[in-house]
Formats: structure tokens, sequence, C-alpha cells
């Protein structure tokens, strides 16, 4: 489905991602750990389409398609879903004409019928409850005041609306209470399926116990330094970064 | 009427001093009146441009005047029933009615001492409209000023005139739409507004603007408000290629309230001036402003605020914000705020910001599968929004609404 060759890139003349290779297939489930600054959230931002990183070498193909050709919005037509690592607040739009509005766009692109006003507002009131989220959510102005855990939610109430093939889930975990933690990892398994895949990106063993993940990589220096199944998790857990160069008291 | 020609000649004789403002004047410094002084206007006759009725915007069920290059067009306008004693018509028709009324207040609140344009106004003063509401009448349907330009082969200009004056505890709701009908030669619409509130006299005005890209728009508002009187003013310029609201209020009595805001969005070469001055002259005074603009291409904005606390008006309460939202880098804004305060007693804060569209919003709507131009839209709308917000009537709020986001979508 998605497939990474040798991918350079860089922000302003600064380089951060220094030979990536990945290939993921449908229904396969990847993580990616290393430390900060590695350059992980670069990669995701690559993916989604981020203005302002320089890809200077490689090539990201998804479902055979040249990935980095299109601009961002058709990544999300085409089914390619971020879940940011912080997501963004945006004041005086409210987070259902949001909703509404992206979640039409990306229909419009699929040539799916549009929603109207009462089968949105059916649609996103359902998709809130399983998340634990009120109907009041969907009135406040897109992630303004919203608590940190309550922005990432809404970022998985986004993605249960626009059903994305490929989800790269950015540090999702980080700042979920334990609850809310097993509610989002609920919401994102339910995405699972022999058609869709995900790249979870994330700093904790705990969130992979829920999302189990069928491969584990280490990113660290701009580069996959190692490769593994799922217990390749644990032991990073137990032993750090040191064996990849990296100083953790640094 | 004797009164009226020596108010006219006092116009002419000023206006042959003055002429147009320069941009030396300190007032005027970036809006540049050389364009329109170099353009040979004739005064435009009445016009019997073709307007179908249905056409006519109105937000509301309301009284309604209309208007076609400055001329009152009777055939257009529908008069409904009003309460006892509110005069609500054409200045011409009203100066014949009532000229008394008139004569007390007309020339009033326009002090046209140092100002060009509105001595030019004086001198050619022939028509307009005139709202009087008598003591402790509220007057429940909005009052809808239709202005339409239409351009003909050679430059046209109009004059207006408006008188509001609101009695004791009076109120009242003017809505103001100013557009242009088709292109053709240049239009100047010049017009002077004189508002009267007595204590406790509530009015509000909305106007938006959306001439032609060929219209000169010059509007100078002087107001007085007594005791307790609440004015509520919107200014929404979506058009003309120069334009300039300059509002002067001069809160006189104690406890008087103004809510002045606007939203101005510009593009092509677009100029638009909005120039404010606040005269709290009375104690415990509230005024509060919040001007937006969204500047493209090469258009200029101006923000020119000015408010002056006199000596006396202790416990005054002034609020002022500009922001300014630049879309290309040729777009300009000039922002000039300024306080004046002789009281120590007193609460007053301005600010002035500038920026361009938030990449990080941008990013995330088009990450979730909204395009440029849509994500745009959303963003800017919703900033345009929160300025459109400050209007109390929920139907001119809409109505407003739409205009914005229609000039965001074309
Ligand atoms: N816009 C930018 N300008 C300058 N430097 C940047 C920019 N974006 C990323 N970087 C740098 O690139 C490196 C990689 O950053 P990135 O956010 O990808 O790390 P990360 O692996 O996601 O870290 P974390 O675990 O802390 O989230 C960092 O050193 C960061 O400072
Ligand atoms: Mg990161």
């Amino acid at each position: 489905m998605l497939t990474i060759t040798n991918l350079h890139a860089s922000v302003g003349d600064r380089p951060i991602l220094k030979g990536i290779d990945l290939s993921i297939k449908a229904g396969e489930v990847h993580a990616i750990m290393g430390p900060n600054g590695s350059g992980k959230s670069t990669l995701s931002y690559i993916l989604a389409g981020r203005e302002g990183y320089t890809v200077t070498e490689g090539s990201v193909t998804y479902k055979g398609e040249d990935l980095l050709a299109l601009p961002p919005e058709r990544r999300a037509a085409a089914g390619v879903f971020l879940a940011f690592q912080y997501p963004v607040e945006i004041p005086g739009v409210s987070n259902s004409t949001f909703l509404k509005t992206a979640l039409n766009a990306v229909r419009r692109q699929r040539g799916e019928a549009e929603l109207d006003a009462m089968q949105f507002l059916k649609l996103a009131r359902t998709k809130c409850k399983q998340l634990g989220m009120t109907d009041e959510m969907l009135k406040r102005a897109v992630n303004v005041g919203f608590s940190g855990g309550e922005k990432k939610r809404n970022d998985i109430l986004q993605m249960a609306l626009l059903d994305p093939r490929l989800t790269i889930l950015d540090e999702t975990d980080s700042g979920l209470d334990i609850d809310a933690l097993r509610i989002v990892a609920d919401g994102v398994n339910s995405l699972r399926g022999p058609e869709r895949a995900m790249l979870v990106i994330t700093h904790y063993q705990r969130l992979l116990s829920y999302i189990v993940p069928d491969h584990v990589h280490v990113l660290a220096f701009g580069k996959i330094q190692r490769s593994g199944g799922k217990e390749l998790a644990l032991e990073l857990e137990a032993r750090g970064y040191a064996e990849f160069g990296v100083n953790e008291a640094a | 009427m004797t009164w009226l020609n020596t108010l006219r000649s006092a116009g002419r004789a000023r206006f042959a001093e003055l002429g147009f403002p320069k941009v030396r004047q300190e007032d005027w410094r970036f809006t540049n009146l050389g364009a329109l002084e170099r353009t040979l206007f004739l005064p435009a006759s009445p016009a019997s441009a073709l307007v179908a009725v249905d056409a006519l915007p109105s937000v509301t069920p309301s009284h309604r005047l209309v208007f076609v290059n400055g001329g009152f067009r009777a055939d257009l306008s529908a008069a409904s029933e009003r309460p006892d004693g509110v005069i609500i018509g054409s200045l011409a028709a009203v100066m014949a009615s009532h000229p008394a009324l008139v004569e007390a207040h007309l020339g009033q609140r326009a002090d046209d001492a140092g100002h060009g344009p509105l001595a030019l106004n004086t001198a050619h003063l022939a028509d307009g409209a005139v709202l009087y509401v008598p003591k402790g009448v509220y007057l429940d349907k909005p009052v809808e000023l239709v202005m339409i330009g239409a351009g003909g082969h050679e430059p046209l200009s109009w004059h207006p005139r408006l008188l509001v004056v609101l009695e004791e505890r009076a109120g009242a709701t003017l809505i103001e739409h100013h557009f242009s009908l088709g292109d053709g030669a240049a239009t100047f619409s010049n017009g002077v507004s004189e508002i009267t509130l007595g204590t406790g006299a509530r009015l509000r005005h909305y106007k938006a603007q959306r001439e032609n890209a060929a219209a000169f728009h010059l509007s100078t508002l002087s107001g007085r408000l007594e005791h307790d009187a609440c004015y509520e003013g919107f200014l929404l310029t979506l058009g003309a290629r120069l334009s300039r609201n300059e509002v002067r209020l001069v809160l006189a009595g104690p406890g008087a309230e103004a809510k002045l805001s606007g939203a101005y969005l510009l593009r092509g070469e677009q100029l638009g001036d909005t120039t404010t001055v606040i005269d709290h002259a009375s104690p415990r005074c509230t005024s509060q402003q919040l001007f937006k603009g969204v500047i493209d291409d090469k258009a200029q904005g101006v923000f020119q605020g000015k408010v002056l606390v006199r000596p006396n008006a202790q416990k005054t309460d002034a609020r002022q914000l500009s922001r300014a939202l630049l879309l290309s880098d040729d777009a300009r804004i000039d922002a000039k705020p300024e306080l004046e305060i002789h009281a120590d007693d007193v609460k007053c804060s301005h600010g002035a910001t500038a920026g361009d569209l938030d990449e990080d919003a941008m990013f995330y709507l088009r990450a979730r599968g909204i395009d440029r131009d849509g994500a745009r839209a959303l963003l800017i709308g919703a900033y345009v929004n929160e300025a459109i917000a400050e209007i109390s009537s929920e139907p001119v709020r809409e109505a407003f609404e739409a205009l914005a986001d229609h000039w965001l979508r074309s």
C-alpha cells in the first residue's frame, strides 16, 4: 500500500531524513519509535503533504501512485489520514462546520454523495458517542480550549468520519488518560482491516499493547536503524536508544 | 428657501477655499484623492435607470427609501405604516413637508470648518434621507436606504445628505446598502450623515458598501450622543476603487455609549479607508471599536482611529482594536490608532495587528480534504465573522455574513 524508498528530506538546508526505506502492506500495522528529534513527525508531515519540507532524494508511492505529487487534500481523499502530534486550534470555525466541510470535501472527491446537515449531524453524534465525546464539542471552535486529551480525541473523531485507508498516528497516545487511551485504541482498532494499514508513532509500549503492531521500527538520526516484531518495542522500553548512539541523558 | 441657499453658498465658498484634502494633511496621509480630483464629474441628474424592484437588497421587512445616483425614486421606495410623529422620507420631501424640522437640524452636526468633501456636499445639498423619531417611540421595522449607483458614459457625482434625529428615549434601526448597477464611467458618491441622539435614544446603524471598481465613495458621518444615548454602528466595505468612511462621534452626555465596528475586504487595487474619531466629552461614557481588514492583491487598507478623552470625562471606558489580514505580498495596511487622554480616571486600550493566514491551520484543513481555496475561505470567513458578530440585529448579521461569504467565493 505504501512504499517509501531511500527518502531524504530537509527543512531549509538542514537534512532531517537521511534515507528511509519502509514498506507497508494492506492489513498491516507498523510502529515507529525513536528518540526526540529523530524525524518521526517530519516523516508523517511529508506523507501528509505539509509545505516547507524538501524531498531531496527518494520516492513515496501509495497504492501505486506518486504520493508526493499530490496536494494534501487529494491525499486525504485518497485515504491518507494523519492524526497530529499537536492538533491545531482554529478560532471562529465551529467543529461541526469543519467536520462537515471536510467530510463532504472528501466524499465529493471520492465520487460519493454529500451529506446534508441532518445526515451529518446524525453520523457525527454517533461517532462522538463511541469516542466518549459530548455533542457540545461539535459546537465549539475547532480544538479551541480543548484539553490535550480532547484534542487527540477530536483527531480520532475526524479519522472515524473520513474513513481512511492509511492512518498515521503521531503520538496520539501522549496526553491521554488511561481510559481515553483505551477508547482511542478501540476507535483505531475498529478501523483495522485487510484493506487498511496503519503507521503508529509512539514513545510508549503501552499504546502498542492495545494496538498490536506487526512490525516495529526504530528511527534515529533520520534513518531506520532496526526493524523487528512487536517484541522490539518491549526491548526498547527496557534498554532505551543507547545502542543506536543516542545518549538519553542529553 | 433662503436658509438652504445660504447654507449651499457657504459650502461652495468653503470648498473653493479648501478643495479636496491633500496627503500632506495629517488625517489624509494615507489616502490620496489625486485620481478623484483629476476626474471631471458631472452632477448626476435624477436617473431613470431601469431597476427591477425585486432585485433590491433588503434584509428584513422595512421602510425602504431608494435612491439612484443620489436622486430619490418614489417609484422604487416602499413607504409603510409608521407610528405617529415618525418621519421617514427623502430630504427634499421632508424639507417641503416639515421645513422647520429640517432647518433646525440640517448642518448642525456637520461641521465643515476644515473638511473639503463635507463642504462640497453642502454646496450641492439637494436630496437625501430623513429619519425622525419622536420622544419615547421605538420604531420596530428598520429603515433601509438603498443607494444605487448607475454609471453612465461620463463620470457622475452625487452628494446625498442623511439626517437622523432620535428624540429622548426613541429607538430605531437604519440599514444602508450602497452598490452599483453594471459598469460604466467613474462615479463619485459623496455622502454626509448627521445624527442626533437625545437622552436615552438608541440607534443601530449598519452600512454595506459594494460599489464597483470605477466608484469613489466618500462618507462623512457626524453624530452627537446625549445622556445615556447609544449608537451601534457597523461598516462593511467590499466595493469601490477608493472609499473612505469617516465617523466622528461626540459622546456629549454622561453615560453615552458608542459601539462602532466594521470589516473591510479589499482586493485588486482597491483602497479602503476607515477613519474614526470618538470624542469622550462627558463622564462615564464607553466606546468600543473593532475593525478587521482582509487585504489581497495590491489593495490598501487604512485605519485611523482617534479616541479623545476630555478633562472632565472621568470613568471613560474606551477600547479600540484594529486587525488586518494581509493575503499577498503587495497588500498593505496603514493603521494609526491614537489616544489623546486628558482625564486621569479612565480605562483606555488600543491595538493594531497585521498578519497573514495561519499556515498551521491551512495545513490542518487541507490534510482533512479541504482544498486550498476552501480552507482559505473558511479561515478568512471565521476571521471576518468575528467582527460581524458585533452586530446585534440577527437578520443584518446574517445578511452581512452572506455578503462577506459571497465576496470570499468570488
Ligand atoms: N520547521 C522546522 N524548522 C526547523 N527545524 C525543524 C522543523 N521541523 C523539524 N525540525 C527539526 O527536525 C528534527 C526532527 O523533528 P521531528 O519533529 O520530526 O522529530 P520527532 O522525531 O517527531 O521528535 P518528537 O519525538 O520530539 O516528537 C528536529 O531536530 C527539529 O528541530
Ligand atoms: Mg514528533
